[in-house]
């Protein structure tokens, strides 16, 4: 009887702090900014719009409903700004009014894999690419034990594991193998779902690892947000200069150094820098160039820039490695910062 | 006396409102998966995207054919509905018969209803973290995924639909008949066989028919387990994929014509629904005839 009486006083204090949240957010914050789009970043997105809402009175809600959904929302003009793990193709820019993309962090795609007594394994894009076309079956095949030649390689069959729901984790990664094996080009391509010759598939970062490591012998690439945080084991990759590298922040954020695009659009897979990983990416917020469409009023098209900008500032850059993901190059920063300056309400620029 | 002619009257158009209404919304349903569907089906044609079973997303060359999920999704079920009879029949003959109001009956029903209250990831978790390694050490499958792996939890998810409804059923057997065989001689047994499931058979018929729907409908257990493989299954041990479970994995980032056929797959997955709903219908008529 106590014990009852002692959740229902819980539940009671629980319901007064939401109510008090509730009133107190309704009543501290000024303006407010609803935003839609890719669940990569999520994570991410949820500790720093929650820090900017904190500081500086503006709500921020993010809905992770898809890069896909994100950008319809955009299109339908029912968010203030969406987000992406890719940017949209010159095709789709010329189908809307000017998008300026802006980055907000980088990730990358791990290759996550489970053999007993294996506590370190160096692969190639090339090897990766032949193990999900089924060319290399076996653990122990020569490609594979000759670069790792003090491993000992069991003799067991390799388990592929792909995503089995569309994804921008399963874009980068084909988006890589495009670039390493030209058979992969031609016969399976890039995208965010595939028709994959062999493995099987699980659902989400989550179903792929949990898969993975429950299956002796399994491989499977996972969005490097939840394999950090998992600490399962995953692959040293060769990169574009030869070197192999282990998948970490610095190495992530690495691979968005040299020549960078002004408009901050490009994919950054087989990055040739020395110390880059290979299959790191950058993910976008998207807000329309003009600002004054609809009933837009100038404080909304205000807010929207300012919390923009200060995702690219040092504080929330630093957040980034807490929730596991990398912070943007000083240039890509630069970059993106012109990029915003150019947002306009009617021709008023917004951003000195 | 006119006082209760307008309630009456009052009463018996809400009930005519309240059903329309649920005709409305299911119309809704069919229309919105048919004009949904219309691209994809205009596209491939109906009866192709029926029996093609490449399911190829490729930009450029995109090909979507429903036949491997139709497949996928009959055989999980049917296979499910086969390994669900045995237990489900003895454990409602055993409650609703030999059992019929016992202590140790009312135990095991409400165990029973239980069983359909666990949510139906839960099922999944337990097929993956404890029936799959089994699978492997039986050497069945090499991965322990698969449309047999699928099915048997899918079956262990539909007894207590089709246990309970049937215990119900032949609770409902009227006492004089039974009497009546027991009285020329009959044994427990021939009156259960010659009797029992005479009288009751349509009943327990159509809650087979519910367990089967059940299965097919199934998303969340069934896509942890199977495999997800977008091929027709080559094998009961076999990866495969089924309509529900392509649906639910692969709706977020569609668009197009890809977001087209998974409409038009689940307008195939309602029909298939429809015709058996059918079928079980008509056998039922017969039945009781």
């Amino acid at each position: 009887m106590i014990k009852v009486m002692k959740l229902v006083n819980y539940f009671f204090i629980a319901t007064a702090i939401l109510v008090m949240a509730a009133c107190g957010g309704k009543n501290k914050s000024n303006a407010s900014l609803a935003g839609a789009g890719a669940t990569f970043p999520l994570p991410y997105y949820t500790l720093a719009f929650k820090t900017y809402q904190d500081a500086h009175q503006t709500e921020v809600t993010y809905g992770g409903i898809g890069s896909g959904g994100g950008i319809r929302s955009l299109k339908d003009k029912v968010v203030d700004f969406a987000a992406s793990d890719a940017f949209l193709s010159d095709a789709d820019m010329k189908k809307m009014p000017a998008v300026v993309h802006v980055p907000t962090c980088m990730g990358a795609v791990v290759l996550a894999y489970k053999l007993k007594d294996v506590k370190s394994l160096k692969l190639t894009g090339d090897i990766v690419a032949d193990i999900y076309m089924g060319k290399i079956t076996k653990w122990n095949d020569q490609r594979i034990s000759s670069i790792n030649p003090n491993v000992a390689l069991p003799n067991k069959s390799i388990v592929p594991v792909y995503r089995s729901d569309g994804s921008g984790t399963t874009f980068v990664f084909s988006d890589y193998l495009s670039k390493i094996s030209p058979s992969w080009k031609s016969s399976i391509g890039s995208g965010k779902s595939l028709k994959w010759p062999v493995g099987i598939a699980s659902k989400g970062n989550p179903g792929v690892s949990g898969t993975v490591s429950q299956t002796e012998g399994a491989i499977g690439y996972v969005g490097s947000e939840y394999a950090f945080a998992q600490k399962i084991a995953y692959a040293q990759l060769k990169n574009a200069a030869g070197k192999f590298i282990t998948p970490s922040l610095q190495s992530i954020s690495a691979a968005a150094t040299g020549d960078m695009p002004k408009d901050t659009r490009c994919m950054i897979t087989n990055s040739p820098a020395s110390d880059a990983y290979p299959i790191s990416c950058f993910t976008w917020l998207l807000i329309y160039k003009d600002q004054k469409y609809g009933s837009r009023t100038l404080g909304q098209a205000t807010s929207t820039v300012k919390l923009l900008n200060w995702i690219l500032s040092d504080e929330a850059q630093k957040l980034t490695a807490k929730v596991n993901y990398a912070p943007l190059p000083k240039k890509v920063i630069d970059n993106a910062e012109a990029q915003l300056k150019t947002v306009t309400y009617g021709s008023t620029p917004l951003l000195k | 006396m006119r006082q209760e002619n307008i309630s009456d009257l009052f009463f018996r158009r809400a009930l005519f409102v309240a059903s329309i209404f649920i005709l409305l919304i299911c119309a809704g349903m069919v229309y919105a998966m048919v004009s949904g569907s219309w691209a994809g089906l205009s596209k491939f044609g109906f009866f192709h995207f029926f029996f093609s079973s490449t399911w190829d997303p490729t930009l450029g060359h995109e090909q979507y054919g429903a036949l491997s999920f139709i497949v996928g999704t009959l055989l999980t079920s049917v296979l499910a509905l086969g390994f669900c009879l045995p237990f489900s029949l003895s454990v409602a003959l055993f409650i609703g018969e030999y059992f019929k109001g016992k202590k140790v009956a009312n135990v095991i029903s409400s165990v029973i209803d239980l069983l359909a209250g666990i949510p139906s990831i839960v099922y999944g978790l337990w097929g993956f973290y404890t029936l799959r390694p089994l699978m492997q050490g039986w050497g069945l499958s090499e991965q322990g995924f698969g449309i047999l792996t699928a099915s048997l939890v899918l079956s262990i998810m539909i007894i207590p639909y089709a246990a309970s409804l049937s215990a119900e059923f032949i609770r409902m057997v009227p006492r004089q008949l039974k009497e009546g065989a027991y009285s020329l001689g009959a044994t427990h047994f021939e009156v259960v066989r010659s009797v029992m499931f005479p009288a009751s058979g349509s009943g327990i018929f159509a809650s087979y028919v519910l367990a089967l729907g059940r299965a097919l409908g199934e998303t969340m257990a069934v896509t942890m387990l199977i495999g997800n493989t977008n091929d027709l299954p080559t094998s009961l041990t076999a990866t495969g994929n089924t309509m529900a479970s392509i649906i639910a994995n692969q709706f977020g980032e569609a668009d197009g014509l890809k977001l087209s056929s998974l409409i038009a797959l689940g307008l195939m997955l309602f029909l298939i629904t429809a015709v058996i709903n059918f079928i079980g219908k008509m056998i039922m008529k017969k039945f009781t005839v």
